[in-house]
């Protein structure tokens, strides 16, 4: 069965980690969990891509193109022909 | 000359507490069912709660009633500061996601309040999902504040500051039941305007069943769906959509199949499937709408359903609309 939430854009090089567990405190959904004095992906899949953990990793060791997991932001943002869908709501 | 004006200008505290008035209820109320969404705003700034001293915290949030009203209420007996940034009403988690909760806004206000005249302690704890929008290394070297992310919900403080280490359980962010149901005044408020328009046209078109018809697949979309989502089949919200929608078609394809004997089979059949066509298509738009009020969906996933449902929601909604065109004509 499809699961158009198996990928996700969340990338992390585990070589640049300084350990401080940053990541570890802002992901909402315990995408990351130390292992030893390093970082790690434990459950990658459950990403939404809020960004927080890129935003607060200041060894740069993590990557995720962050938007809106909304359809509703993205059908307005394309018939109203603007680039970056923004939340409505807000 | 100007450095000892400002040092002798004493900094602007307002005063708050952490009781909520029946007035503050009303707000909530008022809120919650959609009124003037993007009204419900504090003003921006320092606040003092309860008799704080200079040692005591520092805890920021976002200018929308409920959020500040979450903090100081989760409070209570605590002195403490709360430092009000301007996310022009919205709550933390959006305002960091579009960046107005974020390390600009922070750095002005620390400023702007003179937070370092105020407290002698350098430590500012923020709501965990103030993180999207706030790089806490950048924030410290800017204005020399140590941010600390407190747990995502402002009720599990009291725990959390009895150790200043929030439990994994503290970092999840969840939508439990309660939390969906919150959200069904303003959900279904959204979709009252069309389902009432297609209730109106399609009574002329079609009659009592054909309104009700519109009026059960938009509500299964917005009241029901947000209750079941977890337990409706597959993961993604399109495909849960249309099964929901199907579901709620199903007494209206039988009426049409079983209720009118006097029928041919084929206007019977036609007229069944016209319902099952048409309705599980507009659950599963109103569904997919939903991506952004849930708290788990990502751009990418949402993106690669909309690809794959949303022109099968398309496909399927235009036959059954043209079945019923035709069978309107054909009498």
């Amino acid at each position: 069965m499809f699961n158009a939430y198996e990928q996700n854009t969340l990338s992390f090089d585990v070589d640049l980690c300084s350990g401080c567990g940053m990541c570890v405190a802002v992901c909402p959904h315990a995408v990351f969990q130390m292992n030893g004095r390093k970082a790690e992906l434990s459950s990658p899949q459950a990403c939404m891509e809020c960004g927080a953990c890129q935003m607060n990793c200041i060894a740069g060791a993590i990557s995720v193109e962050s938007g809106v997991g909304c359809a509703a932001a993205m059908i307005h943002a394309a018939l109203t022909g603007r680039k970056e869908p923004s939340c409505g709501c807000a | 000359m100007n450095q000892l004006v400002s040092l002798t200008v004493k900094p602007k505290i307002l005063a708050t507490s952490s009781r909520l008035t029946r007035a503050d209820r009303w707000d909530h109320f008022l809120v919650r069912i959609g009124h003037k969404r993007g009204e419900h705003r504090v003003a921006p700034g320092l606040y003092a709660l309860g008799n704080p001293s200079p040692e005591s915290s520092v805890f920021v949030t976002a200018n929308y009633t409920l959020s500040f009203d979450a903090l100081r209420s989760s409070l209570a007996g605590i002195d403490a500061y709360i430092l009000v940034l301007d996310t022009r009403g919205i709550n933390v988690w959006c305002a960091a996601g579009k960046g107005t909760f974020g390390t600009d806004e922070i750095v002005l206000r620390v400023h702007q309040t003179q937070l370092k005249e105020v407290v002698t302690h350098r430590t500012l704890i923020l709501p965990q999902l103030g993180a999207p929008g706030v790089a806490a290394h950048q924030v410290k070297k800017r204005t020399g504040f140590r941010v600390e992310y407190g747990p995502v919900r402002a009720a599990d403080l009291p725990e959390y500051l009895k150790t200043r280490e929030a439990a994994p359980e503290m970092r999840r962010v969840r939508f439990r039941l309660g939390d969906r149901m919150t959200l069904l005044p303003v959900e279904v408020r959204n979709h009252l305007l069309p389902m009432l328009v297609a209730a109106f046209i399609l009574y002329f078109l079609g009659g009592w069943i054909s309104a009700l018809a519109a009026i059960a697949c938009l509500l299964a979309g917005s009241a029901l769906f947000p209750v079941l989502l977890p337990w409706l089949p597959t993961r993604n919200f399109s495909t849960k959509g249309f099964f929901l929608g199907g579901v709620v078609a199903l007494p209206f394809a039988l009426s049409a199949l079983l209720g009118h004997p006097d029928w041919p089979w084929w206007r019977q059949a036609g007229q069944g499937l016209e319902f099952l066509l048409a309705m599980p298509a507009v659950t599963a738009f109103v569904a997919i709408n939903f991506t952004g009020a849930s708290t788990f969906t990502s751009r990418t996933g949402v993106r690669r359903e909309m690809y794959a449902y949303i022109p099968v929601m398309a496909v399927t909604f235009a036959s059954g609309a043209l079945l019923a065109i035709i069978f309107a004509f054909v009498r």
